[in-house]
């Protein structure tokens, strides 16, 4: 069955990008187009110095598209200002290579971050929605351990509840598997994919990981800021 | 302290977790903006303590009007004032009464170590130009040689001024002269003298052979009760011929001696930047403290901004940590605050001591000058950008 546009939740057109100006300036990113369907996991590789970092970041709004369009749930990016991109990074999840946890915040108080972001939000449904998103990924007996506590592939599996806590409509990662066993690497790419479909969320994974290939829906490589192949999981 | 830090900021109290997650840090941190509260406590202690004895000799007398030379900038200093200006003052129809006082500085010789009093010289025979406090003694002053001496001069011990009474009486040397302490009034040390002490103008003019009845140093007036006081100096600085002597409200001049010791003596700048340097260490400490937790969370504030947080739930945390040690190091600033200036007054007999309104005035300080280094601090937060966490 064909995806129609309007369940796509990003869509780039002509995107380029590049660092510094005049003789100092180096493109990183030439004549982009891809279309990320909703609910979707997509696995984005290619080697060192790519183009997948750069895209990831204009993805995920943590940096001005300066040529090209972009449009993430119906919201166009380009030149859009820092204040737009801070409230749309609300909608988005992030799963960093190192989970990035607070460490003088519990399990549960590093989820509740990624609901209290939503203004307004009462401290109890941030703690019941936390509470839950941890039991999902198999943490509620460490609701209330510090990160420094956690094991590697726990400290990620709590990262990952925080990308989901708040119903994203994508999530990014960034190798979210390179520093876990290949056990863990697993469980929590499943977690991602099996978490991401039931609730509609795409999913955009950066990774060098080939044992994660299998779970995603396309892959899509890049070489030297370009797109060079589309292919299914 | 964590429940109402999340009541007031309605989040997890990050700020809070973060000062605390270190505890040795934690305390270091603490330890110095109480280090600073207590720099800023006794500095004020001894400003304080100057306004009280700068204003302590005027609590002594009652009087509307003060006419006094040129150069008294302080009721011990100055030259002297002649007494036929009091006579002309008497010419005004407001002015009711009117005394010379006498001031000067006499040393009690005891052997190691002199006890200086500043010595007040007045007719005996006019207690309404005294305050209760010594009304009750200066019936004793009729004798010739007799003194009052004060019980809180530093060098005086309790036990020794308990024992000044009309029935044993202390005998001691001073300007030459034996003189005998008959009575004991409160006054305290200040930064000029060890203490006071009353005379009557005759033994005054015998101690200070120099002197003259007719020139003494201040000249007090009443004036008639219900009348404006302004009015009546107003018209004075007409009637009286010498047009360099100072005539002013008795008020007037006890405030313009304590401006003029806060803000031109040595003493009174030196405590004023005292105060200002304490303040100033308090902001660095703090701010030191807050900018040092800024960096080290720098990674965790980048991912906080790539989860959609703006700039100011960054103030918060850091105007919350500002909160934090501001009145947790505020506590412990108090007590030995407090202690010490509780030593100092003891050593030195200094109206020295802690006041509400100083502890008030530094918490409040404390606050605002913790929430200014935090917002300082926060400058260095531009410099987490979530893109490189990537």
């Amino acid at each position: 069955m064909a995806v129609q546009d309007g369940d796509m939740v990003v869509k780039a057109r002509g995107l380029n990008h590049w660092f510094g100006e005049g003789e100092a300036r180096k493109q990183a990113l030439f004549d982009i187009n891809l279309s990320l369907p909703r609910g979707s996991l997509t696995v984005l590789m290619g080697p060192s110095g790519s183009g997948k970092t750069t895209l990831l970041t204009l993805l995920g709004c943590l940096r001005t598209v300066q040529d090209g369009s972009v449009l993430l749930a119906g919201t166009e990016l380009f030149d859009a200002s820092e204040a737009k991109l801070t409230k749309l990074r609300q909608r988005l999840g992030f799963i960093f290579q190192s989970h990035n946890l607070h460490e003088s915040l519990t399990a549960l108080q590093n989820v509740m971050m990624g609901v209290q972001v939503h203004n307004g939000v009462p401290d109890d449904l941030a703690k019941r929605a936390g509470a839950r998103a941890l039991d999902l990924v198999g943490l509620s007996d460490r609701l209330h351990y510090l990160p420094g506590n956690l094991s590697g592939g726990q400290k990620q599996r709590v990262a990952v509840a925080r990308a989901l806590v708040g119903n994203p409509e994508m999530v990014l990662a960034d190798e979210p598997t390179a520093a876990l066993d290949k056990d863990s690497a697993a469980d929590v790419v499943d977690l991602l994919k099996r978490l991401g479909a039931a609730r509609n969320t795409t999913t955009l994974l950066v990774t060098h990981d080939n044992r994660i290939l299998d779970r995603a829906d396309s892959i899509l490589t890049l070489e030297d800021g370009r797109i060079v192949s589309v292919s299914g999981g | 302290m964590r429940r109402l830090l999340q009541w007031i900021f309605g989040r997890i109290p990050i700020g809070w977790l973060q000062l605390t997650h270190k505890r040795g840090r934690f305390m270091a941190a603490l330890a110095g903006v109480a280090f600073a509260n207590v720099l800023v406590f006794v500095q004020l202690g001894i400003m304080n303590s100057m306004s009280t004895a700068t204003l302590r000799p005027y609590e002594f007398f009652r009087a509307d009007i003060m006419i006094s030379a040129s150069d008294a900038n302080a009721m011990t200093e100055g030259g002297n004032v002649a007494r036929q200006w009091m006579l002309q003052a008497f010419a005004d129809p407001d002015i009711t009464d009117g005394l010379g006082l006498f001031v000067g500085k006499a040393a009690w010789d005891r052997g190691e170590r002199d006890i200086t009093f500043t010595t007040f010289g007045i007719d005996p025979g006019r207690p309404e130009f005294l305050a209760p406090i010594i009304t009750s003694e200066i019936g004793l002053l009729q004798v010739h040689d007799v003194a009052v001496v004060d019980r809180l001069a530093r060098g005086l011990s309790p036990e020794e001024a308990a024992a000044i009474r009309p029935h044993t009486p202390l005998s001691f040397e001073t300007q030459g002269r034996t003189l005998t302490a008959l009575g004991t009034f409160a006054g305290g040390g200040g930064f000029g003298g060890d203490g006071y002490m009353l005379v009557s103008d005759q033994t005054f003019l015998s101690l200070f052979a120099t002197r003259s009845s007719s020139a003494p140093d201040h000249i007090l007036l009443h004036v008639r009760p219900g009348v404006d006081v302004a009015d009546v100096v107003q018209r004075l600085r007409g009637l009286i011929s010498d047009t360099t002597v100072r005539i002013r409200s008795y008020a007037d001049a006890a405030q313009e001696e304590l401006r003029y010791q806060q803000t031109q003596r040595p003493t009174g700048v030196i405590f004023g930047f005292g105060v200002l340097i304490g303040v100033l260490v308090g902001l660095v400490i703090v701010y030191q403290v807050l900018s040092a937790d800024v960096a080290d969370h720098m990674r965790e504030y980048a991912t906080f901004k790539a989860m959609g947080y703006g700039p100011q739930f960054f103030f918060g945390i850091v105007v919350e940590e500002a909160l934090v040690l501001g009145i947790l190091g505020f506590v412990p600033g108090l007590a030995f605050g407090t202690a010490i200036l509780t030593f100092m007054a003891k050593v030195t007999t200094l109206p020295l001591a802690m006041t509400s309104s100083m502890a008030v005035m530094v918490f409040l300080g404390t606050v605002v000058f913790s929430i200014v280094s935090g917002a300082i601090a926060t400058r260095r937060l531009t410099a987490a950008d979530p893109a490189d966490l990537f």
